[in-house]
């Protein structure tokens, strides 16, 4: 989901790792992209850990959204309450093949995100979500 | 409900027009009153400013008397394009001359219907109908300006017709439940923080002056910007005199009327089912003299009215009143608010240092109350059946303390009731529960109101009276006299539910019978989703993609 990231992560790290091999030479130099490559693996850690804390369930009266590494988050819709589903495909995303689905509701607090998702899971999930939320439908 | 063909003009009271109808004639008048003002001030500074140049007369008088002519043809015509009617179950309200503008609003979804009367209006004895929806700015239907009788009568015939009544349904009686002294609004209002911040630089340059620190030549520019921030807070303060001044809440069978204003009135409905949340200021100033401030939220997209940024979302239920009042109104619209609150566990005070000692919230059946804010107390009341989302947070230091936040969202920015720092093992048992119960008081909600609109066709216009104070439960079923509102809540919500086996018992079949076709399977959730039941937030295994 996240391999955005972790493309961009492993991306930094073959550079360094490249780095002292090309220029091999000044043991400074070396401890710099070592530490380059050290925060690299570590943005890398994070990243994946970022990427598995997402996490989506559809139930049969709600949906819920986990994210977060840090600061943990769940968030609980009603599909009764969405008042619409985004679907949007940044430019990074679209060269990655990726989709991020949003919930509104009438709440403007609500941070229902779902991103990285395929484009088919994005479509399945929208028309299921927009389904369901119309046959659920409660008014504000 | 269908009328035959009338005229053009409405004498009897009572019947809405099917036919397009105009507006007062003297309409174009008040809407352009504050222009007309502004022009002619505008155009008085030009010939003050031109006498002095000697410029030709003539011409600009012309010119001037074009100017106003223009104007006054355009309101005119503007007025003569406008026209009102009701199609069905919809008002429609037609403008335009060469680009038709037609707002469609359907009875059945309008929120509330207020009367507003400008300054010039009523002088005029006009009035402005407002019909409100749920909707944006685009939602909004005004009929710009109509007799003041006049709007009186169409207001309670929409009102009516949106609770599925007869359009001829007499105004329902209303009992005025009390009105806020002037001179305590006043004074509540000089005893905010505003005024405070604003005295509090004034006497430190006073101070300053007459000490002889600083001399007063230097303080120009400072004086100057401070003069103009008194000023701004100044006019703030009027300003809010001026809205809330003569304060009257009544009670009606379709909602809260709410009378306020000082040179311009308005008078709103709030319908009892269409609260969002109530909350409770009380700034520190006033907690010594024991008042405080009820605001209502209600459905509504912010700034959608121009000239009152925020009225939209939140009004003032009591401007300002004893803790006595605003418990006892509080029990008019949210059915049993008396909720017994917890705090959070002591260790939050590590992560709350400030604001621990009034963090509380709680929840009965039917809704949820916070407690928040050391200098401001703000108490927050949330319905449950109005229940947007529901959110669960744990940041770092959170976690190392074992502790975790719950938020429960409704319509509108930034309202919810939160339970700020529970202990994480309350939290996810918050979030476990927390959904079904939404979810049943939804369905409650939805259920009484199905109820109220099947009821509202049976029974005589006649019956129609405002609840009791405090209705017994055994008055069950004459509920439908009161059924067009969408609920007069302390008997229908808790009526299903009802823990008491008395008020069970006093609740006739014909209600029971009625709950069990409906989706109020609520109760046994398990077998519709096997798979995702509800299990606490670490140890679900949702599936990602």
């Amino acid at each position: 989901m996240r391999r955005l990231e972790i493309a961009l992560g492993t991306l930094v790290i073959a550079l360094a790792v490249l780095g002292p091999v090309l220029s091999a030479g000044e043991p400074l130099q070396i401890i710099v992209y070592a530490g380059l490559a050290l925060l690299c693996a570590l943005g890398e850690v994070v990243a994946g850990r970022r990427y598995r804390s997402w996490g989506y369930c559809e139930r049969s009266r709600d949906l819920l959204v986990r994210r977060g590494v840090l600061i943990r988050r769940l968030t609980v819709v009603p599909y009764g309450r969405m008042q619409l589903v985004d679907v949007t495909a940044g430019a990074a995303e679209r060269a990655f093949g990726l989709a991020t689905i949003k919930l509104h509701t009438a709440a403007s607090a609500t941070d229902a995100r779902i991103p990285g998702l395929r484009p088919d899971e994005a479509t399945r999930l929208r028309d299921q979500l927009a389904a369901l939320g119309e046959a659920q439908a409660a008014g504000v | 409900m269908r009328r035959k063909r009338r005229g053009s003009e409405l004498q009897s009271p009572g019947a809405l027009p099917l036919t397009p109808q105009r507006l007062s004639p003297l309409s174009p008048i008040v809407r352009i009153g504050r222009a007309f003002l502004g022009l002619i001030l505008l155009l008085g500074a030009d010939r003050l400013s031109s006498s002095t140049t000697k410029g030709s007369r003539s011409s600009e008088g012309v010119v001037d008397l074009v100017l106003v002519g223009v104007v006054l043809v355009l309101a005119v015509v503007s007025w003569y394009v406008t026209t009102w009617r009701i199609d069905g179950d919809t008002l429609q309200v037609a403008t335009g001359l060469i680009r038709r503008n037609t707002v469609r609003v359907p009875l059945a979804r309008v929120q509330a219907v207020d009367l507003v009367e400008p300054l010039i209006a009523r002088v005029l004895g006009l009035a402005e109908v407002r019909v409100r929806t749920a909707g944006g700015s685009g939602g909004d239907a005004r009929l710009q300006y109509l007799k003041l009788e006049e709007a009186k009568w169409v207001r309670a015939s929409l009102l009516a017709m949106a609770h599925g009544l007869p359009d001829t349904t007499p105004p329902p009686p209303e009992r005025t439940l009390f009105q806020v002294s002037n001179g305590l609004l006043v004074g509540s209002i000089f005893l905010t923080g505003t005024t405070i911040g604003a005295l509090l630089p004034l006497g430190l340059v006073v101070g300053l002056v007459v000490t002889g620190t600083v001399a007063p030549a230097a303080l120009g520019v400072a004086g100057g910007t401070l003069v103009l921030d008194i000023f701004a807070i100044v006019a703030r303060m009027v300003r809010r005199v001026a809205e809330e001044w003569g304060f009257e809440v009544a009670e009606a069978p379709d909602g809260l009327r709410i009378r306020s204003g000082f040179a311009s009135r308005m008078a709103e409905t709030i319908p009892y089912g269409r609260v969002q949340a109530v909350r409770m200021l009380e700034p520190l100033l006033w907690r010594q003299f024991g008042w405080c401030r009820l605001e209502l939220h209600l459905a509504g997209s912010v700034g959608h009215e121009r000239n009152q940024p925020r009225g939209a979302i939140r009004r003032a239920l009591l401007p300002v009143g004893s803790r006595a009042e605003a418990e006892w109104l509080l029990g008019r619209i949210v059915a049993e608010h008396k909720v017994s609150l917890t705090s959070p566990p002591g260790r939050a005070i590590v992560r709350a240092p400030l604001s621990y000692h009034f963090l509380a919230a709680g929840r009965n059946e039917s809704c949820a109350v916070s407690v928040s804010g050391r200098v401001r107390r703000l108490t927050e009341w949330v319905p449950l059946g109005k229940v947007q989302s529901i959110r669960y947070g744990q940041g770092p230091f959170q976690r190392l303390l074992d502790l975790a936040s719950v938020h429960l969202d409704v319509a509108g920015r930034r309202t919810s009731v939160r339970w700020w720092h529970r202990e994480a093992s309350e939290a996810d048992e918050l979030m476990n529960v927390l959904p079904v119960e939404c979810r049943t008081a939804r369905e409650r909600d939805a259920l009484f109101s199905h109820r109220a609109m099947a009821h509202a066709t049976v029974v005589p216009p006649s019956a129609l009276v405002p609840p009791a104070v405090d209705p017994p439960s055994s008055h069950r079923p004459s509920a439908p006299l009161v059924a067009p509102t969408p609920g007069p809540p302390p008997p229908a919500r808790s009526a299903p539910l009802s823990p008491s086996p008395a008020r069970g018992r006093a609740t006739p079949p014909p209600s029971r019978t009625e709950l069990s076709p409906r989706p109020g399977s609520a109760q046994s959730p398990p077998s519709p989703e096997p798979p995702h039941s509800p299990t606490p937030p670490d140890s679900q295994s949702p599936q990602t993609a």
